[in-house]
């Protein structure tokens, strides 16, 4: 009873396994989307055409991809941040939501008209907000090994229906209509943008948190300690690092970062605070965070690629009158295959020869 | 006739011989202990039997008849069953669904009711009371065993094995195991019960099969041997190990450990009043059958485990219960025994694992930011004075040999001139070469002036370092040797297996 062949861990990674790998996952993903195409009768050709064109095809859609592109690389990096020390953040939905939540309150409790102080007001109370709610997930875990993963995703749903509570009751616009939102934000609490477009200075942020912590973790002991407390809790301690007080503070940057993630979303696009608004920007992160394998400098290439894929599914719908439901199946194929060809990244497959016992 | 007839096992993982040549058996009826240290081949031999390694040479045979196990579905099928140190159960299932596990030949619709009797009859018969129906996590550890053991008998094992099997247990729980095994061979089961304890081996055993270094010593009647007899068979008598040790004037004094009460993992005290002092340019020995408070010593005198009484002293200093970080800025450095999981970081390069305890300081790092020119300067350094031999300094050490992993630790720990030195098996599972090298390294650091703490289970290494030497049991001192190279093999058994210096003098006298 045996397989004929063996899954072995590969010892290196030749370096173009890096680049065939996800070229060849993509490719087999469209290649099964347009399968699935054919079947609701559309052309698979026209419609990948019409994705890469609405997306990439002029400058309106680049500017729509990068503005989809921002919110996902600061999450990503905030994501990535909790990932590098192997505890494992998956709140950043819900910490992207208390920032945009203090952002809110700042807003109406704060106000100053002076572009300069209320992105500075902003800034902090969405940072302190978004950090305080990763950092009580930290704090459980180090301290008494509470399963960080149940802690951030429960604490996601808390912060999902407390923002509802707000933009439902008493914060709501009386002249809404009955919309759940806030009123729109004076012009001083908004980020400027670039142009016509949709891109805001989260760009600005996005990149520069991203270039940030790339260099944090190629140069500083900062960036040492956090991988090692990573790779090796029982290695840190053994170097004297203090486990406790660096899984609660990295979480609390983490989380800071997410919940600014929330504020460029409500002060540069949306200009309000309403029920929803941020969709899936924190799990999608997740992902982004993985399939760049951590790297801060990938993230923003990964976040770029996604808002691709969001910007041509959007489009799908519109010009060919595609069911949602259907983007995000060839969404959701394209990441599965890229997902999927990471195994083959670190295993080999060999088949058994006939001299074997 | 025998059960069990194992001929010249030889087995070997890359160049570690695990075992050599070893004969072993076992009859129906009887409880035949396979006495050893750690890394002596006692469980490489009974994974062999279960199924679980194939040896390289030799044969075995199961009530006279030949076989080549491939699977522990082989060994099952041969009667035999093999309880691991961590139990091989499902906590999230039911005993009986556990009971169950690996049968083959199972009806679609399963029997419940059958099996639940099944277990229940089993359970009475040995007194073993568990419930079929609670889940595993439910069970206390010693539960959990019985429920182990009930598998193996559920799927009608009549030779068992047993792996270090009361290294889990309470006291009475030992008590309770040991009744239920006296019970099961009386009805004619043949058990192999794995130990390096010498008073459960007296008190259980019928048989002594010893193991050491991968090679058997030898096979003696229970009743006609002393706990002192197998502890010299175990650590080995002739001490052929010589190095050169030049004598020196005793320095200053570095470390001093008083009174020390330390707990261990599960939360009883290992060591209640332990004291001792190390001076500068001195390394002082501890003998002792593993498991005896030296780890949880160890890890007390680098600040990684509470001390919940006494005080230890660094060049008169008090940094009792301090931070790790803080006994490494006082110049005290730790070598592990387990390289792999705490002095190493496996996944990171030669050049990343250099700088752990360092990585602080200039010219590593200048404020926050880490200059890696120098952190390779530094590694070429190590990979150099300690003839680390590693592809490059940046691919992950996982895949360094031992020697080399341990040369690189030490390497580590060396580098800055520590006042105190605490090492843990530097020696264990190495080569003769490297072991030869790390012993050198020790004594010149005894040269330099630092104090040296070793804690070893190799007693000739033990004999040949230490100008001191200390023999541990149950966490108390039995006594200190002065003069490690005069002892007798016979006064060193008596004192490990839990005498006091002070009475075998009595006796003598």
């Amino acid at each position: 009873m045996s397989l004929p062949f063996r899954i072995e861990k590969r010892n290196s990674q030749p370096w173009y396994l890096n680049a065939i790998i996800p070229l060849l996952s993509v490719a087999l993903a469209l290649l099964i989307g347009s399968v699935f195409l054919a079947v609701l009768r559309v052309s698979p050709l026209q419609a990948y055409k019409e994705m890469f064109r609405a997306a990439l095809g002029d400058g309106y859609g680049i500017s729509e991809t990068i503005v989809k592109a921002i919110p996902l690389t600061i999450a990503g990096v905030a994501i990535m941040l909790a990932f590098k020390m192997s505890v494992w953040n998956i709140g950043a939905a819900g910490q992207i939501f208390l920032g945009a939540l203090a952002t809110t309150a700042a807003v109406r409790y704060f106000f100053i008209d002076n572009r300069f102080f209320m992105y500075f007001i902003m800034f902090i109370a969405a940072g302190i907000a978004g950090g305080m709610w990763a950092a009580l997930a930290g704090y459980f875990k180090a301290r008494w090994n509470v399963n960080e993963i149940i802690t951030t995703l429960m604490l996601n749903y808390i912060a999902i229906h407390l923002v509802d509570y707000f933009v439902y009751g008493p914060w709501k616009d009386p002249d809404s209509l009955g919309f759940p939102m806030t009123p729109p934000f004076p012009d001083a609490a908004r980020l400027p943008v670039l142009g016509e477009t949709r891109i805001h200075l989260g760009l600005g942020i996005a990149l520069f948190f991203a270039l940030l912590f790339w260099f944090i973790f190629r140069y500083t002991r900062w960036g040492y300690e956090i991988q090692v407390i990573g790779e090796s809790p029982k290695a840190a301690q053994y170097a004297g690092m203090h486990y406790l007080k660096y899984v609660v503070f990295i979480m609390f940057i983490s989380g800071a970062i997410a919940g600014i993630a929330g504020m460029c979303e409500v002060s540069g696009l949306q200009g309000r605070l309403q029920h929803g608004f941020t969709a899936e920007y924190g799990y999608t992160a997740i992902i982004v965070a993985w399939l760049a394998r951590l790297n801060p400098l990938s993230i923003i290439l990964v976040s770029f690629l996604i808002g691709v894929l969001q910007v041509g599914g959007e489009s799908l719908q519109i010009v060919m009158r595609l069911p949602i439901a259907s983007t995000l199946v060839l969404q959701g194929l394209i990441l599965f295959f890229v997902l999927g060809g990471e195994f083959f990244r670190n295993y080999h497959i060999r088949f058994n020869r006939g001299d074997e016992q | 006739m025998n059960g069990v007839e194992m001929k010249g096992i030889t087995k070997r993982f890359g160049d570690v011989i695990a075992n050599q040549k070893v004969n072993f058996d076992l009859r129906y009826g009887e409880i035949h202990a396979l006495l050893g240290e750690n890394g002596a081949g006692k469980s490489t031999l009974m994974n062999i039997l279960y199924g679980l390694y194939r040896p390289d040479t030799g044969t075995i045979s199961i009530d006279g008849q030949g076989y080549n196990f491939r699977s522990p579905r082989d060994a099952i099928q041969a009667g035999i069953g093999m309880v691991h140190q961590h139990f091989m159960l499902i906590p999230g299932h039911t005993v009986w669904e556990n009971m169950i596990l690996g049968l083959t030949k199972l009806p679609q619709v399963l029997p419940k009711q059958d099996i639940k009797n099944r277990i229940v009859a089993l359970s009475k018969k040995y007194c073993l009371q568990v419930d079929p129906m609670s889940f595993v996590w439910q069970l206390s550890i010693g539960e959990q065993q019985r429920v182990a053991i009930l598998q193996m008998l559920f799927r009608k094992a009549r030779l068992l094995i047993l792996d270090e099997p009361t290294a889990v247990l309470t006291p009475q729980e030992t008590q309770h195991l040991f009744e239920m095994l006296r019970l099961m061979v009386s009805e004619g089961y043949g058990i192999v019960f794995i130990s390096h304890k010498l008073d459960e081996v007296m008190a259980l055993s019928h048989r002594v099969t010893i193991l050491r270094k991968g090679e058997k010593v030898g096979t003696v009647q229970t009743q006609d041997t002393s706990k002192e007899q197998l502890a010299e068979m175990m650590m080995g008598q002739k001490f052929v190990f010589s190095i050169k040790k030049e004598s020196k004037p005793i320095g200053l004094l570095a470390l001093e450990a008083k009174h020390l009460a330390v707990r261990g993992d599960r939360g009883f005290l290992v060591m209640r009043d332990l004291s001792f002092q190390i001076h500068e340019g001195e390394v002082f020995g501890i003998a002792g059958v593993a498991g005896n408070g030296q780890q949880e010593l160890c890890e007390a005198l680098s600040g990684l485990r509470k001390i919940e009484s006494g005080t230890v002293l660094v060049n008169g200093q008090d940094i009792t219960n301090q931070s790790p970080k803080q006994f490494i800025t006082r110049g005290i450095r730790y070598i592990p025994a387990d390289r792999r999981g705490v002095g190493l970081i496996t996944n990171m390069g030669v050049g990343e694992n250099s700088i752990l305890k360092k990585y602080w300081k200039a010219p590593i790092s200048h404020r926050l930011i880490i200059d890696w020119k120098e952190v390779m300067k530094f590694a070429l350094h190590l990979v150099h004075t300690f003839h680390i031999s590693a592809p490059n300094l940046t691919s992950p050490v996982r895949n360094l040999s031992g020697g080399n992993l341990q040369k690189l630790m030490l390497g580590r720990e060396l580098s800055d001139s520590p006042r105190v030195i605490i090492a843990m098996h530097p020696t264990w599972g190495l080569d003769v070469a490297s072991t030869k090298f790390i012993r050198e390294q020790i004594l010149l650091e005894r040269a330099r002036g630092a104090a040296i703490l070793l804690i070893s289970e190799d007693i000739e290494e033990l004999i040949s370092l230490s100008d001191r030497l200390g023999v541990i049991c149950k966490g108390e001192l039995m006594g200190i040797i002065e003069n490690p190279n005069e002892v007798s093999s016979e006064v060193l058994g008596l004192m490990m297996a839990g005498t006091p210096q002070n009475c075998i003098q009595k006796v003598s006298a």
